[in-house]
């Protein structure tokens, strides 16, 4: 069982979730959501700011305030390393391959060249009361691009 | 220790599911009762013979096996009528659980504007939400009684929020948050003074102390069976047969009318009134043969017994550096089930440790947002005792949290 928990909080997560990166919500920013866990409680709000590049969209800033556990509070540290200053259709490939990792059951297995420290979160997906903490932030982010990609459209 | 059933280790065989162990070969340490008890064998013997000989659907099969099925229902009425010490067994509607007793409550008691409904802060949100709907529904004014820092309501506005407009006074007999164990038979009273109806809700109160209808004096409380050493799937309101017959029908259906035309239908009186459709028969049977078995142990001492452990709890928990204990640290003014927080750690991450230990606890809000929020707190960790636990259970959750700290290089 010690291995298990180990393989869940993998030295990756506990260091993002003592040293959570790009956290604080900033401006500017198109979107802003706020998600929860209601089965626990955890919480995010997250901001947006996307930029035009050559080829579309890209993801200029992700900004968030979060309370909840470590593994949702290291997802969302995770998410902003890998998807900010990325287009956005490479963004939401990544989203969707983090998205199959936690949806796996523990049977996928990870790709580091996409996922990089997201593959630590490999463990969580044999927790199934946990992969929603995983999740949170990475929902949030794909609402709240979704809905600053609409509004650019609108505006 | 002091207190303890005397023959708790007969009392533990009672209870299968505390032999197995868990992932790892560890042995199961159940601290999360007051989330749902476990059940002793007689409970399962009961609603097995049940199945395997009596079944039948009750009150309109015309056959020996309906005869024998609706026996056993009623006589569960029966055990539950002699559990509240509630003058007639015409009181005692079963329902799905509290939450359902709750809402039929606030669906069926009538509000207009004007009127107000008083509730607590440190209630479950089945006794919020169900509350602040019909308030909505009915233009009525929706108030609460707040919380002390120590955990007790604060009684000190009391004049001020129950008036000659409340129609409802509901509130928690003992917080499944804070703990804390409330002055039922004086807010009752309060209540009764200004003409409005109590509301009390037992679902962490009726497992583990006295629940007297008579003696508190409520007019309605509620409770739900699988807290109890029942199954789920199965709760009681107990209401004054006076007023449950005063009030309007819940849901309509078979088994709540008197006689039905295609133009109107007139009820019948309670509890079938409130019984509409088929109910959970063996469901039922099984919460009869749970309270039977509590008034055997003796609710007197199932609750000395809930207060030297948690008594035990509170001293152990206290011990561990960075914990703090929400709710009163008095164990006499307390329930079973004690919420606390560890410096440095989410409750998430203490409850994974500690399951991978085979100590179950529960972690979040405990469905009490508003409670936590009152104190500044997001979630919590909560252990639960019950009739069944031991010291030595309240020790291996002390070494796991000690064990939780090292892990998360806290301290």
């Amino acid at each position: 069982m010690s291995t298990d928990l180990d393989a869940l909080y993998q030295e990756i997560i506990l260091d993002h979730y003592k040293n959570p990166h790009h956290k604080g919500l900033r401006d500017p920013f198109e979107s802003e959501v706020h998600h929860v866990n209601p089965t626990c409680g955890d919480e995010v709000t997250l901001r947006v700011h996307l930029s035009d590049g050559a080829d579309g969209p890209v993801v200029e800033d992700v900004s968030y305030d979060s309370v909840g556990c470590s593994i949702s509070q290291a997802s969302a540290s995770v998410l902003t390393d890998l998807v900010i200053g990325k287009p956005v259709d490479e963004a939401m490939t990544i989203h969707q391959t983090f998205l199959e990792l936690m949806q796996g059951k523990g049977q996928v297995e990870p790709d580091e060249d996409v996922l990089e420290d997201g593959i630590a979160f490999a463990g969580v997906a044999k927790f199934p009361a946990r992969v929603k903490c995983a999740l949170l932030s990475w929902m949030a982010w794909k609402d709240a691009t979704t809905q600053a990609q609409t509004e650019g459209e609108t505006a | 220790m002091e207190g303890l059933l005397p023959d708790l280790d007969v009392i533990r065989k009672d209870f299968p599911i505390l032999e197995r162990t868990l992932a790892g070969g560890v042995p199961l340490v159940y601290l999360d009762s007051a989330n749902t008890s476990q059940k002793p064998q007689v409970v399962i013997d009961t609603m097995v013979d049940h199945l395997e000989r009596h079944n039948a659907n009750i009150a309109r099969a015309m056959h020996q096996l309906g005869a024998e099925s609706t026996e056993a229902y009623e006589a569960a009425r029966d055990h539950v009528t002699a559990f509240l010490n509630a003058p007639s067994r015409n009181e005692v509607v079963f329902t799905k659980n509290a939450t359902e007793a709750l809402n039929l409550l606030a669906r069926t008691i009538e509000l207009s504007p004007g009127d107000n409904v008083v509730i607590t802060e440190m209630e479950h949100h089945s006794n919020i939400v169900s509350w602040q709907l019909a308030c909505e529904r009915a233009g009525a004014e929706l108030r609460w009684f707040g919380l002390t820092d120590d955990g007790h309501l604060d009684l000190s506005n009391a004049d001020q929020l129950v008036d000659e407009n409340t129609k409802v006074l509901a509130f928690t007999w003992v917080s499944n948050m804070l703990g804390t164990i409330n002055p039922v038979a004086d807010l009752c009273a309060r209540a009764k003074a200004v003409g409005a109806y109590s509301v009390i809700d037992a679902s962490q109160a009726a497992p583990q102390l006295p629940v007297d209808v008579q003696a508190v004096d409520c007019d309605f409380l509620v409770f739900t069976g699988h807290k109890v050493c029942g199954p789920t799937g199965i709760g009681v309101l107990w209401g004054r047969e006076s007023l449950l017959n005063e009030l309007p029908p819940f849901h309509g259906g078979g088994e709540m009318i008197e006689t039905v035309t295609m133009a109107r239908s007139t009820y019948a009186r309670a509890p079938h009134r409130f019984e509409a459709g088929t109910p959970p028969i063996v469901e039922a049977v099984g919460l009869g043969a749970a309270v039977d078995y509590l008034r055997h142990v003796g609710l007197d001492a199932i609750h000395r017994h809930e207060q030297a452990i948690t008594a035990y709890a509170l001293e152990g928990l206290q011990s561990v550096p960075g914990v703090t204990v929400l709710g009163p640290l008095d164990a006499a003014q307390r329930g079973g089930a004690i919420s606390f927080e560890l410096d440095g750690v989410h409750p998430h991450d203490i409850a994974q440790v500690l399951d991978s230990r085979g100590v179950a606890v529960r972690a979040g809000h405990h469905c009490a947002k508003p409670a936590h929020a009152r104190f500044g707190v997001q979630s919590s960790t909560r252990m639960s005792s019950y009739l069944y636990t031991t010291p030595a259970e309240i020790d291996a959750l002390v070494e796991g949290l000690h064990h939780t700290r090292s892990y998360f290089k806290v301290g």
